[in-house]
């Protein structure tokens, strides 16, 4: 099937097989592989991208469910060699250690924080709940969205 | 002069991550790279009758398809750690073939690959192979495993057991000392089997080059030397010179990455029999099936006391899988790793441990984080707050009575145990009191009471654990079975401009070494961090290494590199001499320059590390250049411990816990950058709750697995979890040159039975006194009704 998706703010024109997973297309006919596969099942979210705004789950969307949409992933949220304030609180916040789920998390904070841009710590673990990290105890995730909220309060 | 140890210096790893640039090895795409599934068996132990190939071979894109009846069928992965019977019979070692060739003998086993020009393709060729297989009975728990008619899992030998083994003072007089104790408090249970789930899935890309004559091997793996090691020597016979083992980022180990295993392996041989990259990244469930768990041991126990509470013998029996075949260090784990941490912190002048470790219809069981210290921490701990409760003590008086006096190893000795090991340093009642007053010990016991009067059950539990670390003596471990050193190798070669690069054999995925190395490698040679590049991970740069487990990178790792800057600054100052006209024993070297002592006649290292690559004014004799390596080799292990204190609610109507607070005080010698470090607790912490409270793998009668995937194995998520508090001691280690202990597995090791204690402290006025692990709801709730 043709599909047309715009994925970083660049459109992107692909035929492809039906059974092709919206991660799948983009870490394979996109080489944009910041994009994890840590399950398949939606259980971990390590492919967590936007989608038209909100965050799904990649692995379990299929890329022509998500043709006609726009994507934003991982790589697409810096600009230039300036980090987003997110990804900025991660590093200030020692947010990330092995660093495979966090693509997942930075992108399901970016969610989180569009919808409630000054939510509590119980909001915030709430909003993870998607997402696992295996490494950090997450201890580090939610001070890191937390400091992203207070200076994307600007 | 900015100085970085010791301080929370922030990653420099961190930049790819966040940018979704990292390199995991299923990022790599290779020219002509072609990729692969895996027939698994979906029995526990069975007869394979037949495999029809036929039908796969024809699918669309199919390259090739091998089975256990190719070459490949005759290769095996071979165990790395011999533990032989008590009666002297040699440890039985089962051939771990690449594919299966007649008999099933776990869930998952592979079977036959198919390996094709796209993955989809491989994968619907896989589902082509037809397998005709006989269902056999099987045995999955280690106790059903020993009693006699059980199944065998292999046929060579009369009954299941790989070895038994023990350790410690004579059982006879353990058992007498129990007999004439005031007080003798027993348990029993099973310290579950867990399934590490790393993130990031296992992935291999074998790459032969046809022309060269030379593998490539991509691998997401936590010591890329071993690997290339045991793949050349022991699997596959192939030259070690012509095999690269690459290993650039990996999605987390936590143990389940150190092994061998035989995709890897079969994948390099098929390599070469197609002439093309091959890749394989396993899916979750094939994860669940086939990576290495940790864990397993059903548990026998019992701890005597004399009147005023003090320990007078401990005796414990117990049951480890080993599961279908031995793993890399699998035979290490319930033995050196786990009964030689049985003296824990406390003075028990008796102690026996006697381990039995059978073969089970299940995958393999070896190192998880902490690898056999969380299993004796969760029974010391354990059965000392349940016998501080029979004998109507606090948990907390109980421990400081029986505490191990504070030792420094350097002016007082360093102490002795039961269990063949010498700790280093320790000051164990200190961090028990920290931690108390961090969780405001008597005032909760107030807020206890209270709210027990209103029908809230709250509770609170202690665990005061020491682990074996910085493996390991390699003369000590080869003594007890090890078929390995466990050295470390660190280079240091400071380029011609005085900037540094630094080769370890060490393994960061998710450690952080590539900032931490750099800050103590700076700061000895006093020059900037930006100036310092650690490099890891590829065998074709750094000339050996043994990997990161146990806790080892910064203690064994990181003191192999402290010896090659040692000898770079002894050789530094010989050219600096050279070129200030002075004696060597007249300069100090101090902020990156040598310096003639009491003069301001200096030169800097940048300045000498010129004159070592442009030697025209150099000294007679000496060779050019500036570049070390080190082999450094542990004297001892190293001890961390601390305190971990779990504060829980337990709902009355539901028996859902609820981790209200959790305060760790942790003592891992010198710190190198606390903000890693905490982060190294707060994780493993959580990994420890994840064992108390919810995960378990879990096989049926048939030896089917049904806890296969992530809507069945229930892992710690962000809001089950709460802030976790952390303070720290410092107790240098003595015997390495940073003074360090090592913070990887202490998490883990220190948290279950804290939590554990404190539900069963929340529920002892309804008389129950243990609950098995995890503590799911429904447990918690049936213990409340009993």
């Amino acid at each position: 099937m043709n599909i047309s998706i715009t994925v970083n703010g660049k459109i992107h024109t692909h035929d492809i097989e039906p059974r092709v997973s919206l991660a799948q297309f983009l870490r394979e006919n996109l080489d944009l592989t910041g994009t994890h596969i840590g399950c398949d099942t939606s259980g971990c979210g390590a492919c967590t991208v936007t989608l038209d705004g909100a965050a799904v789950k990649s692995c379990t969307v299929l890329a022509v469910q998500a043709d006609g949409g726009e994507i934003t992933t991982i790589e697409g949220l810096a600009n230039g060699d300036e980090m987003h304030p997110i990804q900025a609180a991660f590093k200030e916040n020692h947010g990330l250690q092995c660093g495979f789920c966090t693509p997942g998390m930075v992108m399901t904070a970016v969610d989180i924080l569009k919808n409630n841009p000054d939510p509590t710590e119980t909001e915030i673990r709430h909003g993870l709940e998607g997402n696992f990290c295996r490494c950090t105890g997450y201890h580090n995730i939610v001070k890191s969205i937390q400091h992203a909220a207070e200076q994307m309060k600007g | 002069m900015e100085t970085f140890i010791g301080k929370p210096v922030k990653r420099r790893e961190d930049a790819r991550f966040l940018k979704g640039a990292g390199r995991y090895t299923d990022d790599i795409k290779l020219p002509k790279m072609t990729h692969s599934a895996f027939v698994r068996s979906p029995y526990a132990h069975a007869n394979i009758r037949s495999i029809d190939i036929s039908e796969a071979s024809k699918s669309e894109g199919v390259v090739a398809i091998y089975t256990g009846a190719d070459s490949c069928g005759t290769f095996g992965v071979p165990c790395g750690w011999q533990v032989d019977f008590k009666n002297g019979e040699t440890m039985r070692e089962p051939l771990h073939p690449l594919l299966a060739k007649d008999k099933i003998k776990h869930v998952g086993e592979a079977v036959a690959i198919v390996i094709a020009e796209t993955l989809e393709q491989a994968r619907d060729a896989a589902e082509l192979v037809q397998v005709d297989y006989e269902s056999l009975p099987a045995v999955t728990d280690a106790r059903k495993a020993m009693e006699p008619g059980a199944p065998l899992v292999h046929e060579d030998w009369p009954d299941n057991a790989s070895f038994d083994w023990c350790i410690g003072n004579d059982r006879a007089a353990v058992e007498a000392a129990l007999n004439s104790a005031h007080h003798v408090t027993e348990m029993e249970f099973r310290n579950q089997r867990l399934a590490p789930n790393a993130i990031e899935p296992r992935s291999y890309i074998a790459d032969y080059d046809v022309n060269a004559g030379k593998w490539t091997l991509y691998t997401s793996t936590q010591n890329p030397h071993l690997i290339r090691l045991l793949l050349c020597a022991f699997v596959l016979g192939i030259p070690e010179h012509k095999v690269r083992v690459v290993s650039y980022d990996v999605g987390g180990g936590f143990g389940s990455k150190i092994y061998h295993y035989t995709e890897e392996a079969l994948l390099t041989w098929a390599s070469k029999e197609i002439g093309r990259p091959i890749k394989w990244t396993s899916d979750r469930t094939e994860a669940f099936l086939t990576d290495a768990h940790g864990r397993d041991h059903v548990v026998k126990s019992k701890m005597g006391f004399d009147k005023e509470g003090k320990i007078v013998a401990h005796l414990t029996d117990e049951y480890c899988a080993m599961g279908a075949y031995l793993s890399t260090f699998a035979p290490a784990v319930p033995t050196y790793l786990h009964g030689t941490l049985f003296q824990g912190v406390y003075t028990t002048p008796l102690i026996h441990l006697n381990v039995t470790a059978p073969f089970t219809h299940t995958v393999a069981v070896d190192a998880y984080r902490g690898a056999g210290r969380p299993e004796a921490t969760y029974l010391l701990e354990r059965i000392i707050s349940k016998a501080a409760k029979e004998m109507d003590m606090d948990p907390a008086e109980l421990r400081f009575k029986n505490f191990i006096p504070p030792f420094d190893g350097v002016n007082e000795p360093g102490y002795q145990t039961q269990v063949a090991l010498q700790y280093d340093s320790g000051n164990y009642p200190e961090v028990l009191k920290r931690g108390l007053e961090m969780v405001g010990y008597q005032d909760f016991r107030k807020e206890q009471e209270a709210a027990r009067k209103n029908g809230k059950l709250l509770g609170v539990g202690i665990s005061t654990y020491i682990e074996g670390c910085g493996i390991a003596p390699s003369a000590v471990v080869g003594s007890l079975g090890a078929r390995a050193g466990l050295y470390e190798v660190g280079a240091v070669r400071v380029q011609p401009t005085g900037k540094v690069s630094v080769f370890t054999g060490s393994h960061s995925h998710g450690q952080g070494h590539e900032t931490v190395f750099a800050q103590f490698v700076a700061d000895k040679l006093g020059i900037a961090m930006d100036d310092v590049e650690i490099e890891h991970g590829d065998t074709d740069q750094v000339a050996f290494g043994m990997g990161t487990y146990g806790s080892r990178s910064l203690s064994v790792g990181g003191s192999a590199i402290i010896k090659s800057v040692e000898k770079i600054l002894e050789k530094g100052a010989k050219i600096a001499a050279h070129k200030l006209e002075a004696a060597e024993e007249d300069l100090e070297y101090a902020e990156g320059k040598w310096t003639v002592k009491g003069t301001d006649k200096s030169i800097s290292f940048g300045d000498v590390s010129l004159t070592a690559y442009v030697p025209h004014d150099y000294p007679e004799g000496l060779e050019p250049g500036l570049d070390f390596s080190s082999f450094y080799d542990p004297t001892n292990f190293t001890y961390p411990f601390g305190t971990h204190i779990a504060v829980v609610e337990v709902d009355a109507d539901t028996g859902k816990v609820t981790l209200k607070r959790f305060v760790a005080c942790d003592d891992v010698g010198n710190v190198m950058n606390p903000m890693i470090v905490d982060g190294q607790i707060q994780g493993g912490v959580v990994q420890g709750v994840g064992q108390a409270l919810l995960e378990e793998v879990v096989y049926d009668e048939s030896g089917q697995m049904v806890s296969g995937s992530y809507m069945d194995y229930a892992m710690p998520r962000a809001d089950d979890i709460p802030m976790i508090e952390t303070d720290r001691t410092v107790t240098p280690c003595p015997h390495n040159p940073l003074g360090v202990k090592g913070a990887g597995e202490a998490g883990a090791i220190g948290s279950t039975p804290a939590v554990v204690n404190a539900v069963v402290d929340a529920l002892a006025h309804l008389g129950v006194t243990d609950i098995q692990m995890p503590l799911t709801p429904q447990r918690v709730w049936k213990a409340m009704q009993n």
